[in-house]
């Protein structure tokens, strides 16, 4: 080891130039959202000037326009349609990765493979269908429709990422439970849970992520009854009459949800983006 | 007989685990999945075999009850349609473009990343910061607060009066969607390079090998599974664009930036022509289906490894 040590301390300069390039492009990534959230602090001719206004008075006049104008049923809509069907997606998702990892039935590999392959299937090819079966049963604008199809669009996703983590349970722990008698829900409870519940809590936060930015089936299948926070912004879309600041706290007042929901699960965003293929 | 799964096995489904259990202990094992599994059924494979059925109508919703069964005429109709083409390239270059330069600003901040500073984990957030803005709210931002001719962040700072969106329509879209997509790509290369092991690339040093020498001959090669795979899953997640299409260009200038789903979309929702909508529809999903063979292929070998580990 001392001779490695040496090596080490010769490129340690190095590395501190290397670190403020990594903060530079740090700053330079996150810069368009600071930027957004300094924007809806200001007055609307301060968000519209140019050059570009740095110093201005913090104002929360454009947070209380966008209440104003209604956005709270949009958000609670979302919220409805991102924690039920993360919840749907759970409770079916859970089991199914217990009998795909744990206790597999016969054709494991096949039925994985099939669910990656339902999310591979762009939603593009199943609008015209799902709004006609929808509009027939009378479910346009409907938050429970946004519900099921959110819960079929994270299901793979839940399924593969809950299936990695159940992989996680050591074998011998689970034996050594039932040989000392513990049934089915025993050890589910005692053993199974504490293990992979860090993991539940990730694939949840990523599978409400998603749900919470969908936008391409809640523009085609939801209107005013229904409309989930990113609907809320498609009146900002034409540049004519534009409204920036106010823009950018809608804008802001949106992502926040998903920008905790993502920082607190960032060590396991990885693993739920590649569908449990990278830890 | 389960614990085949967590040992190395390259070929798991050869040891089928229940072959000799009995009907009523493979139907025990089986139930916790059936829920799933005929769910994602019904919401995902139905309305599939709908869009096949429906592509083979004469269906425009403006003329109700015209509805005629025309074989695959639509598909014929949306093949030599120039703007379906065209929407097909364009799909092409807006993913191929954003894959490409997100995968290349990702690998590079990957290799930040992956050395120690102060503060590396604050940089890691700043960093996956712009993935977790709503992608809507994303592309509004940049289409006002950045590329606004007027009041435009670009314009404001380097001044002139270029209108960043008309002038470069496809290149405007790229630029957000690499903006969005770059930490998603450097999490999965981040996450690769990390599993590097550290005595291999010491005992190189060791060996006078110099960092560039490592890069290109250990490291590209270790990482080249994770880089399919990102460029495969992103290429999933990208060919499906729609909000950053639908909210800073519309599809144009004309149709310069109209990708396949929003052209699906215009044709259904703007021209109601069902029948030619779906075979598009059908199209696309042929389309994917090729790409998807290739990353299920990449996704599963990869698995394998995460598994034997």
């Amino acid at each position: 080891m001392t001779t490695l040590a040496a090596p080490r301390r010769k490129r340690r300069p190095a590395n501190s130039v290397w670190g403020v390039v990594a903060w530079v492009a740090g700053i330079v990534f996150v810069f368009p959202v600071i930027w957004m959230v300094l924007t809806s602090f200001k007055q609307e001719q301060d968000a519209a000037s140019n050059p570009p206004s740095w110093v201005f008075s913090p104002t929360f006049d454009q947070y209380a326009q966008v209440f104003d104008r209604n956005i709270t049923p949009f958000l609670l809509n979302s919220l409805m349609a991102s924690v039920f069907s993360t919840l749907f997606v759970v409770l079916l998702a859970t089991p199914a990765a217990y009998a795909l990892s744990l206790r597999p039935v016969a054709k494991w590999t096949d039925a994985l493979f099939f669910f990656i392959s339902t999310k591979m299937m762009p939603a593009v090819a199943a609008l015209l269908p799902v709004y006609l079966l929808v509009k027939n049963l009378g479910m346009l604008d409907n938050v429970w429709t946004m519900v099921v199809l959110y819960t079929s669009m994270n299901l793979p996703l839940a399924v593969w990422m809950m299936r990695s983590f159940l992989l996680e349970v050591p074998r011998e722990v689970l034996e050594a439970g039932e040989v000392d008698g513990a049934g089915l829900i025993t050890s589910i409870r005692k053993i199974i849970l504490p293990i992979v519940s860090p993991g539940l809590a990730a694939t949840a936060l990523i599978c409400f992520i998603f749900a919470w930015n969908e936008f391409f089936l809640a523009v085609n299948l939801t209107a005013t009854n229904a409309g989930t926070a990113p609907i809320f912004l498609v009146g900002f879309i034409s540049s004519e009459g534009l409204f920036l600041a106010r823009l950018c706290a809608a804008a802001t007042l949106v992502s926040l949800p998903v920008l905790i929901a993502g920082w607190l699960a960032q060590n396991k965003l990885v693993r739920g983006l590649s569908m449990g293929a990278v830890k | 007989m389960t614990d085949v799964i967590t040992r190395t096995d390259p070929k798991p489904e050869v040891v089928a685990p229940v072959k000799s259990g009995s009907a009523k202990d493979r139907w025990v094992r089986r139930a916790p999945l059936l829920p799933a599994l005929i769910f994602a059924i019904i919401v995902t494979q139905v309305p599939f075999l709908v869009t096949i059925y429906l592509s083979t109508l004469s269906w425009n919703a403006l003329r109700p009850g015209d509805r005629s069964f025309v074989g695959l005429e639509n598909y014929v109709t949306v093949l030599t349609d120039r703007r379906l083409r065209s929407a097909l390239t364009n799909t092409v270059l807006l993913t191929a473009g954003a894959v490409i330069f997100s995968m290349i600003l990702g690998l590079a901040l990957a290799v930040l990343l992956d050395r120690k500073f102060f503060g590396r984990s604050v940089v890691r957030t700043l960093l996956i910061t712009p993935f977790l803005v709503m992608p809507i709210a994303a592309a509004l931002l940049w289409k006002h607060a950045i590329y606004n001719p007027a009041y435009g962040l670009i314009n404001g700072i380097f001044g002139g009066s270029t209108d960043w969106i008309s002038s470069y329509p496809k290149a405007a879209v790229i630029t957000t969607l690499v903006w969005q997509w770059t930490p998603f790509m450097m999490l999965i290369l981040l996450a690769g390079l990390q599993s590097q092991s550290e005595e291999v690339l010491e005992a190189a040093r060791v060996d006078g090998a110099n960092a560039w020498q490592i890069f290109t001959r250990m490291t590209l090669p270790h990482l080249r599974q994770y880089l399919e795979l990102g460029a495969l899953l992103g290429s999933i997640y990208l060919v499906n664009t729609f909000d950053a299409v639908f909210t800073i260009t519309q599809g144009g200038p004309g149709s310069a930036t109209t990708n396949l789903p929003y052209e699906i979309y215009l044709t259904t929702f703007r021209k109601f022509e069902y029948g030619e909508a779906s075979a598009a529809g059908v199209i696309v999903v042929i389309l994917t289906i090729i790409v998807a063979t290739f990353a299920l292929r990449v996704i599963s070998s990869l698995f394998r490894m995460e598994e034997s580990r």
